[in-house]
């Protein structure tokens, strides 16, 4: 009877970070609510116009995010080896920093600089200890990535020193 | 039998040498991401979608669904030596698979999931092309009030019927609906949900959603939980040849997990988890090997579960190609392919785009034969993948996902929502939200709604339409079932078994 009373006692207590996940709902509800009461309406669509969807979505999340908070309250709903994991918070940290580095970097420098740099913290992020080897690597992969993906696809990425001095070297030698 | 006509139409358009290039190149590419850990199919097939600007609708079909057909059988690769499941639909192939591997019966364990999945995928494929015209004949009769109460069926299985968590389920399809709203509203003109932000007006691309989804937010998922340690690569040892007692215990599995398969992904509600689980159990309970389940690995447990997953993957495909409804990530991308071609996917495209579904019904056949070529003899080359270091995975695919965002409009701002959408995406992930609703919410939301629409304007505003017509109110309490009976059920079953507590966990 004991270790029911723990399995009763235990899940009640209102779990932290699910609740943080709740109130996230919560509030992403309520912008909904306010962007569609920006939405002008004209009086010819008044019948079925384009803020019911809207409002119906509104009112679902506003639903969902109580249920999310209730169910917080009640213990919240991770699995055991996920909260008995810590978050590695360093490894996190550099693969963000790569992502900001690719996402201020790419214009100034172009597509493959950035995704040099890129690469280049987030495999250490990921543990990697030899950055000079992820240089080459990702300096392969980025411009593999230029020419073959986005040429065949006819994407346009913008292309900064590394790409016009690859692609000035290519027309050299063809021609 | 006008159906075999239309097949044979198909193997010609399928068998042109540039067609075939095209499911060669999916297939491989399919195998390829199917093995890596962090890439699937859905992520792949958006990074891809650009292509739709430069081939014809065929090609790229026929590529597709070549990444399709080959990210599951590529996906059974790693679940059996890596024992991490590419995909929620290998889950159960690990479990036995794993094993087998483990106690030096990995070949014939990749074996059988090579063949299964063939045999599967064949009989799945011939389920699409006799099936379809059927459900085509239903479709024909459905009114836009019919559509929208099938499309409500299909949220609600898709989201809260299948998987751990109605309302998490729920949540993501929801965060889905919202991000398939932003925009300007093509009836009216209005924008909704901008911001005030120019760049907002066009909407959210969907290879914005998928990469910043699954990619960005994968990745961020995969660093934080360093901790959580690391699956070793089992050694392929053992012949690839299965012996006879193998053969005779795999065959009647293959059968009965493709006939547990192909009806329930063609059901409008899809999910190859549930049809695996049913075949592993069936396996289960049929076995003569019973004392091999969980300790040395029993082939069955392989073999049912994996051609139960490859022909529910085939039987998507028949609701996606006949009534426009996706009911996986991967199929919602897919339509989103059909609509940068201006095709609406319905009932009539089997007539008006017959070249394109039965060339890519017939490419599906190749494509099978394809992958077990590549998936057998060629075992050791995707096995090699493997065995790319998890830093410079994953920081290429974050190249990789640069390249699709940033080359949509060569702006930051996409690059930026790209990064708020992996931060939700690694919330989800962290949180035990599923994915794929979101996907399926942001593609076929707004059809819905377009749909919804049609209908109020139609009954000039009557809500009652809904339900005043028998085929849409049968939709309509199918859905109220799926979503409240569980929790009626569960609450039944917590009465009887007062005292005991009832299963937890269903937030």
């Amino acid at each position: 009877m004991s270790t029911q009373d723990q399995g009763e006692a235990a899940p009640r207590r209102p779990a932290i970070p699910e609740l943080l996940i709740g109130l996230g709902m919560l509030a992403a509800s309520a912008v909904v609510l306010w962007q569609t009461l920006a939405i002008p309406v004209s009086p010819l669509y008044s019948k079925v116009g384009p803020t019911v969807f809207p409002y119906i979505t509104a009112a679902g999340m506003l639903v969902l995010s109580l249920l999310l908070l209730f169910a917080a309250l009640r213990g919240g709903w991770q699995p055991e080896e996920e909260k008995a994991t810590p978050t590695d918070w360093w490894s996190m940290f550099f693969v963000v920093a790569g992502l900001l580095a690719n996402l201020f970097l790419i214009r100034p420098l172009g597509f493959t600089a950035a995704s040099v740099i890129m690469f280049v913290l987030v495999c250490y992020g990921f543990g990697s200890r030899r950055p000079l080897r992820d240089m080459i690597t990702g300096l392969i992969l980025a411009l593999s990535a230029y020419f073959g993906f986005a040429k065949v696809l006819g994407v346009n990425i913008g292309a900064g020193y590394v790409e016009n001095l690859v692609s000035s070297a290519i027309r050299s030698i063809g021609g | 039998m006008e159906t075999l006509t239309y097949l044979a139409h198909g193997f010609t358009i399928a068998f042109s040498p540039t067609n075939l290039l095209w499911c060669l190149l999916g297939t491989t590419l399919g195998t390829a991401i199917g093995v890596l850990p962090g890439l699937g199919p859905a992520l792949t097939i958006a990074l891809l979608l650009p292509i739709t600007y430069q081939v014809a609708p065929e090609a790229s079909f026929i590529l597709f669904a070549g990444i399709y057909y080959g990210a599951m059988y590529g996906g059974s690769t790693t679940s059996i030596l890596l024992n991490t499941p590419g995909e929620s639909a290998t889950i159960v192939t690990a479990l036995e698979g794993n094993r087998m591997a483990r106690s030096g019966r990995g070949g014939a364990a990749l074996a059988t999931a090579a063949i299964g999945s063939f045999m599967a995928g064949t009989i799945g494929t011939l389920g699409i092309a006799f099936l379809a015209p059927v459900v085509v004949k239903f479709a024909l009769a459905f009114g836009p009030a019919e559509y929208f109460s099938l499309m409500v069926l299909a949220f609600v299985t898709v989201s809260a019927v299948l998987g751990s968590s109605a309302v998490r389920g729920l949540s993501s399809l929801f965060i889905g609906f919202v991000i398939g709203m932003i925009g300007v509203d093509l009836q009216t003109g209005q924008p909704r949900f901008t911001f005030g932000v120019t760049e907002l007006l066009d909407g959210v691309d969907v290879i914005i959603v998928a990469v910043g989804l699954f990619a960005v937010g994968e990745t961020l998922y995969v660093a934080s939980r360093r901790y959580a340690g690391k699956d070793e690569i089992v050694p392929l040892k053992g012949s690839l040849y299965m012996t006879a007692q193998e053969w005779a215990r795999s065959w009647k599995a293959w059968i009965r997990g493709a006939f547990i398969g192909f009806p329930i992904g063609a059901m409008p509600a899809g999910g190859a988890e549930i049809p695996t689980f049913l075949s592993y159990a069936l396996e289960k309970r049929l076995s003569k090997h019973k004392e091999e389940f969980g300790t040395v690995g029993a082939i069955e447990g392989v073999a049912g579960p994996e051609a139960a997953n490859n022909a529910s993957a085939a039987g998507v495909l028949v609701p996606m190609l006949t009534l426009g409804l996706p009911t996986s990530a991967t199929a919602a991308i897919m339509l989103s392919a059909f609509q940068s071609y201006g095709i609406n996917p319905g009932p009539l495209l089997l007539t008006t785009q017959a070249n394109l579904v039965w060339g890519l019904i017939a490419s599906l056949f190749i494509a099978n034969v394809i992958l077990i070529v590549l998936n057998l003899p060629l075992i050791g080359l995707w096995v090699k993948l493997l065995r790319i270091p998890a830093p410079q995975l994953y920081a290429g695919i974050l190249v990789f996902a640069t390249v699709g965002t940033y080359g949509i409009s060569q702006s930051p701002i996409d690059l930026l929502i790209l990064y708020l959408l992996g931060a939700i995406g690694f919330l989800m992930r962290r949180f035990d939200f599923p994915t794929a609703p979101a996907i399926i919410g942001m593609i076929l939301g707004p059809l819905a709604e377009q749909q919804f629409r049609r209908a109020m304007t139609i009954a000039n505003g009557d809500w009652t339409v809904f339900y005043k017509q028998p085929l849409s109110l049968t939709l309509l309490t199918l859905a109220a079932i799926g979503l409240i009976g569980p929790h009626v059920w569960n609450y039944v079953q917590s009465r009887r078994l007062k005292g005991q507590r009832a299963a937890p966990g269903d937030a």
